[in-house]
């Protein structure tokens, strides 16, 4: 599976929101989209979802247009995995991860048992099968997370986009999650998500992409990409990186913001970063 | 099947046979009763051969007067409470009830039209019915193709058209003849099954019926529009198709039902909200769910406006007076345990 976008610009009532991004995305990879807010990464991923088709440029998937592929096509190639949210009415687990079984189905059909064996499969899978008769809306942002995952797979799709898999997620949650996405990545999906962390993409990711004012203007591996100019550029705060060595991970940073209180109260010599070990 | 089907293959199967048992008794309470046994004998008496061994005033009683208005409380009390639950999952807000695009005031303005112009009762049904739909296809053409929040824009507009076509019933209730139409008019927008036929029964019938199989078979479907026009999109569904079949199919069972019955409220509000409480929100078994005890609720109702009091009492006021306090104290008993 190999997704390619090619010179894709969009702007919405004169104001250009992306700009001739070009980016290429296989199987096997975890590609972490970095940027401030407003740069354009929700545009990005919407065009690649189609749910945006009136931009300039091309997104094709294995050679073929994917603006111009049916919808319930598209959905068992490509799925969506927004943020944890609440939903207005509240689904089992199992229910939410069922509706990934209705993509590529027709208007009026229903699910069957099969499906419904399936879908418990996903859970289990992901290691949360026990979530599968509880309430959506009472379990953790984490597990929410993980039953939209199984959701996606339940969609049958390859192509995974992810808006900020790790947003209001307490810091257990973000690992577990993310350990999950990179497994998934491993196991041949292609992932692409958006993250707000510089360290979540020196951990997890295989490739980083910069986006800033809708341009790509970094791309390639995050131990080359992201480097302290960079990062101060893009989110206006300094920061120091500090390699850790082989004991988290290769290429393994630790993103540090400069601190004033630091410096006033003298403790910046006594600062520790803290980094899951795999 | 799995646990969970099971489960509510039970909770369904319970809402049936409740059901069924107040259809009979309905069929056998009244001025004149019939057994209730008698009354299953007469009802397959139809469809199987048996000796005549009840009174022929009962079996009179049961198909000429008592079995339409029966069914057609079932069936309005379906329609409505469907409708009422499809339009939920639609625009996504558990508050929403069948009259939210204007249908029902649409429809009790064509109503009212046509008894002012003293029409007769079955060019009153067919007025008010046209009237219903057509308010929602304004509607719908008014909301046009906006770039937002389609539904927002949609509800809006249905408030809009409901307010000033009740305005303009009021204008008609103010310019009939006090003596006659006037009360005719408010008796009828009150709700009543009292002056059902077997004709209406036909005339209503086949859409509501039409209706609801629709939106039975969007069912599956109507979970995955409750998630937001991009996760539906993103799961492959053709929202704005599915978004009109369901319209359709809810504007159609209300229009239908209210040229009938006339306004009757509350019902597509409550009985939704009680079987969420009951099987949860899943609209595979949500929809039969309360399709099931709409019509269960309907037939109590009316039996009630029936038997109660000598003269008839309008349903719209009785689902009311019972449907608000006990929607009260069910509202309350789930804010505790909860």
């Amino acid at each position: 599976m190999k997704l390619e976008l090619a010179s894709l610009s969009f702007a919405r009532r004169n104001l250009r929101i992306l700009r001739n991004v070009t980016l290429a995305l296989e199987s096997g990879e975890l590609l972490c989209v970095l940027g401030p807010n407003g740069a354009g990464k929700s545009t990005l991923f919407r065009c690649i979802l189609a749910l945006i088709r009136d931009y300039r440029g091309s997104i094709f998937l294995d050679g073929s247009e994917v603006r111009e592929i049916e919808g319930h096509v598209l959905s068992r190639k490509i799925a969506y995995i927004p943020q944890s949210h609440q939903g207005t009415f509240e689904y089992t687990a199992l229910e939410i991860v069922l509706m990934g079984a209705a993509s590529g189905r027709n208007m009026f059909s229903s699910a069957t048992a099969a499906d419904e064996r399936f879908a418990l499969e996903q859970l289990e899978a992901l290691g949360v099968g026990h979530l599968a008769g509880r309430s959506y809306a009472r379990i953790s942002g984490g597990e929410r997370q993980l039953v939209l995952i199984a959701r996606a797979l339940t969609q049958k799709a390859t192509v995974l986009v992810m808006d900020e898999p790790t947003a209001n997620l307490d810091y257990g949650n973000q690992v577990r999650v993310m350990e999950h996405v990179a497994k998934l990545a491993r196991n041949g999906y292609a992932v692409i998500l958006s993250t707000h962390n510089p360290e979540h993409a020196f951990l997890w990711s295989t490739r980083v992409a910069v986006l800033a004012g809708g341009e790509i203007i970094r791309e390639g591996l995050p131990s080359r990409v992201l480097t302290e100019e960079i990062l101060q550029d893009l989110y206006e705060v300094r920061v120091r990186l500090f390699p850790l060595g082989e004991s988290v991970k290769s290429g393994y940073r630790a993103c540090v913001p400069e601190s004033d209180a630091g410096k006033e109260r003298e403790l910046s010599g006594s600062f520790q970063s803290c980094a899951p070990v795999r | 099947m799995s646990i969970t089907t099971v489960r509510r293959f039970h909770a369904l199967t319970t809402l049936a046979i409740v059901f069924l048992a107040s259809f009979i008794l309905s069929c056998a309470l009244g001025r004149y009763p019939v057994h209730p046994m008698t009354v299953i004998q007469l009802l397959l008496s139809r469809f199987l051969p048996m000796d005549a061994t009840w009174a022929p005033q009962a079996e009179t009683v049961l198909f000429r007067v008592r079995l339409p208005r029966v069914a057609a409380a079932a069936l309005v009390g379906a329609a409505l409470s469907g409708a009422g639950v499809a339009y939920q999952g639609l625009f996504r807000n558990p508050l929403v009830s069948p009259d939210v695009l204007g249908v029902s005031a649409g429809s009790g303005f064509g109503a009212a039209l046509a008894i002012f112009f003293s029409f007769g009762a079955a060019l009153t049904m067919l007025v008010s019915f046209g009237f219903g739909v057509a308010t929602a296809v304004l509607v719908g053409i008014l909301a046009g193709k906006p770039r937002g929040d389609a539904t927002i824009l949609l509800v809006l507009c249905g408030i809009t058209a409901g307010s000033l076509f009740s305005s303009a019933t009021s204008f008609l209730k103010l310019m009939a003849d006090p003596n006659n139409v006037l009360p005719a008019i408010t008796y009828w927008l009150m709700g009543s099954l009292a002056s059902i036929r077997g004709r209406d029964f036909v005339f209503a019938g086949p859409p509501i019926l039409a209706a609801l199989g629709l939106l039975w078979m969007l069912r599956w479907r109507l979970n995955v529009l409750t998630m937001g026009e991009d996760e539906a999109r993103a799961l492959g569904t053709n929202v704005p198709l599915a978004r009109t079949l369901v319209i359709a199919g809810a504007t159609l069972a209300t229009a239908a039902s209210v040229s009938i019955s006339g306004m009757i409220g509350w019902i597509g509000l409550v009985v939704p909200h009680l079987a969420r409480m009951l099987v949860g929100n899943d609209y595979r078994i949500l929809l039969p769910a309360s399709m099931l005890m709409g019509a269960t609720f309907l037939l109590a109702v009316d039996d009630i406006a029936r038997l109660v009091a000598s003269s008839e009492i309008p349903l719209g006021i009785l689902t009311s007076f019972v449907g608000a306090p006990f929607f009260l104290y069910l509202v309350r008993r789930q804010g505790r345990t909860a």
